[in-house]
């Protein structure tokens, strides 16, 4: 891959009690790009994520951040990450400044730099409220700005928007576009939010059952096929299973949210369409509504493992 | 890392843990004022010997009365000697004697009249002690020897109408109340409060703040950073520490003032022992709290080990009335040595000499505790 990588996982297994979580997986980060992790819950994005900021150890395989490996160089690689968890939860009863000073206080860090946090982070107007009293969306944006206290060459984040309302991720999405625009640091965020990591991230890594599906730039991975499309439609009748197994067809039948409901991904539109529509005539059904659009990292999970990513 | 970068690390972690404590409004309540109420409340309860009543059935005393007149020792006493209640209604005292005392608190008798069965109901509700009987002239005491209350009522009771012959107050003019500080309830219950706030607000302070940090995940956060694990902890008993010197001052000094009491033994004694029994039990604390992640487990555990000391170690009543094997090995827990040791200190003038071992044992017993817990601490 690309020189200068920042972090090298190479063929890291891991397993807990029953699962295995992380089967065999490779991965490079370059220096100064924004990598997204996405995948459905249980894909093992958590326990790679944890492997790599040595919380976990791996059962097999090799983790190295800057070309150091976690034993024996904790303390200084603590110095070189941020981090922030899946769950955050932090003293209830200390303020935001407080809090941010506690962790401040590790790295040696002083007064300036809460307050710098504070800006990039926008909770100039909470700095004095507890934790406990700090809405979802506050309490991530202190998270991430505990993660970028010591300015870390290196950024992870699990999940940092998951289960926020839309206006709350984009107040983090803005925080972490900026910090993007000064390219001085690498992030591993995880996700199972496409938009999230087309808005954000240089590179994407599709996971699935502990192994990495497909990885690459969001136009790599979805300019595969340049002319791919994706045709969403209603049927008059609803669709059963004869339909949606069909071998007769180039191309699947996926069905949708209700009934009546699927798509289909066509490689060659104009001679694929026609073969649908005959097909559906031949099954004694007809299209309501039919509306043609361009392939999205949703429709790629779907083609590659049958489900839905949020499902 | 430089000692001085080490030492603000400590002292922000310090900081933010005290704070956590004291924003807590509750804090303040359980961990000051409750035990000065419960110093208050035993402490009055048991200061002052105020009247005691002691309720007694007097079974079928119509029959007796109308029967046997002048036969039973009882019926006379009952007639003669008691004031008796007019009301008719059966629920009520019948008779009534007083035993006056300034010493030892006045005695009333309440006796009522009732059936064999109505006394034994509230025989075993705890209402009534001792059942009397008269046949033949003889009087009849019915109750359980072993209820030390029932033979105490007896005895009086016996003193009083034995014979028919009245003893009057005057006889208790050969008893001697022991009043001097240092034997009183509160002389015995305050150090040893003193003692079970240590064992309980470092179990609980120490233990539940690491069990509920490491669920919250908040420890995992904590260590990804170059925090040095060991001042997390140093902060954490620190905090505990200032905590209880706080609680047992404020303690003490209403002790000493809303109770005359004194320390009659070694000062420096008493502060030594005080640091002894918070190492141990922040040392057992770091151990139990090692481990799960689990509040309800957490809760768990810490109640199977402050338990058995809260019940056995003597704090509220003396150790001695258990079996006699048992004793050693009372005398041995962590919390009866640090309860005794400020006991003596207190109450019998013990120096540092006399609490040395004490001190010596909870010491090292919270160091190997301690050493051990870090050894197998779940940071993550």
């Amino acid at each position: 891959m690309l020189p200068n990588n920042v972090i090298e996982v190479k063929n890291v297994w891991k397993s807990f009690k029953t699962v295995q979580a992380v089967k065999g997986i490779n991965l490079s980060i370059p220096k100064g790009k924004f990598i997204a992790l996405l995948g459905p819950n249980g894909a093992g994005k958590t326990t790679l994520v944890e492997m790599i900021e040595g919380i976990q150890k791996p059962d097999r395989g090799e983790i190295t951040i800057m070309g150091k490996k976690w034993k024996g160089n904790e303390d200084e690689l603590h110095r070189i990450l941020g981090l922030s968890l899946q769950e955050n939860h932090f003293i209830e009863k200390l303020r935001v400044t407080e809090t941010l000073r506690l962790f401040a206080g590790f790295f040696d860090l002083g007064m300036e730099k809460v307050e710098e946090i504070i800006k990039i982070v926008g909770l100039e107007e909470k700095r004095k409220s507890y934790v406990v009293n700090l809405s979802g969306g506050q309490k991530q944006r202190l998270a991430i700005g505990i993660a970028l206290l010591n300015n870390p060459a290196i950024l992870l984040l699990d999940e940092p928007t998951t289960g926020l309302d839309p206006n709350a991720r984009r107040e983090i999405w803005e925080i972490l576009h900026s910090l993007k625009k000064k390219e001085e640091t690498s992030m591993i965020l995880t996700t199972h939010y496409m938009e999230e990591a087309e808005y954000l991230c240089d590179y994407i890594v599709i996971m699935d059952n502990g192994t990495i599906l497909k990885e690459g730039t969001l136009q790599q991975l979805l300019e595969d096929d340049t002319s791919e499309k994706v045709v969403e439609f209603t049927a008059e009748k609803p669709l059963d299973s004869l339909d949606l197994s069909s071998q007769e067809l180039p191309f699947t039948i996926h069905s949708g949210d209700s009934p009546g409901k699927g798509f289909i991904s066509l490689k060659n539109f104009e001679s694929e369409l026609p073969l649908f529509m005959s097909y559906m005539k031949s099954r004694n059904n007809s299209l309501k509504h039919m509306e043609c659009r361009r392939k999205t990292l949703d429709d790629l999970f779907v083609t590659l493992t049958g489900r839905k990513i949020n499902e | 890392m430089n000692r001085w970068l080490s030492l603000t690390q400590l002292w922000h972690l310090f900081i933010a843990l005290f704070r956590e404590i004291i924003r807590e409004p509750g804090v303040l309540f359980w961990g000051i004022l409750f035990p000065i109420l419960m110093a208050l409340g035993l402490g009055v309860a048991f200061a002052k010997k105020a009247d005691v009543i002691r309720k007694i059935a007097i079974i079928d005393t119509a029959e007796q009365i109308s029967g046997h007149q002048g036969d039973s020792v009882i019926t006379a006493f009952l007639e003669n000697s008691c004031e008796i209640n007019s009301s008719e209604k059966n629920e009520e005292w019948k008779w009534k004697y007083i035993i006056k005392d300034d010493k030892l608190g006045n005695s009333i008798f309440l006796f009522y009249d009732m059936k064999w069965d109505e006394a034994m109901i509230l025989l075993k509700r705890g209402t009534i002690n001792v059942l009397i009987t008269g046949r033949d002239g003889k009087t009849e005491y019915h109750f359980d020897p072993m209820n030390a209350d029932a033979e105490l009522t007896y005895l009086k009771l016996s003193s009083i109408i034995g014979e028919g012959r009245i003893l009057t107050e005057k006889s208790s003019s050969e008893i001697k109340p022991l009043t001097v500080t240092g034997t009183r309830y509160i002389d015995f219950f305050v150090p040893g409060l003193l003692a079970l706030g240590v064992m309980m607000s470092c179990m609980w302070g120490i233990s539940y703040g690491i069990i509920e940090k490491r669920s919250k995940k908040l420890l995992r956060r904590m260590v990804a950073t170059p925090m040095k694990k060991s001042h997390f902890l140093i902060a954490l008993i620190s905090v505990r520490f200032t905590m209880n010197l706080i609680e047992a001052m404020i303690l003490l000094l209403f002790a000493l003032v809303a109770f005359k009491m004194k320390i009659q033994g070694d000062l420096v004694a008493l502060v030594l022992i005080f640091i002894a029994g918070n190492i141990a039990f922040s040392g057992i604390a770091v151990l139990v709290s090692s481990h799960t992640a689990n509040t309800e487990v957490g809760n768990g555990i810490i109640n199977f080990v402050v338990t058995p000391m809260m019940v056995l170690s003597g704090i509220f009543f003396s150790y001695q009335n258990f079996p006699e094997w048992a004793v050693p090995v009372i005398k041995n827990m962590p919390l009866t040595m640090l309860a005794d040791g400020i006991r003596s200190i207190f109450n019998e003038g013990a120096g540092y000499s006399q609490v040395a071992l004490p001190i010596l044992i909870l010491t090292l017993t919270g160091i190997i505790f301690f050493a051990a817990g870090l050894k197998i601490f779940k940071w993550h």
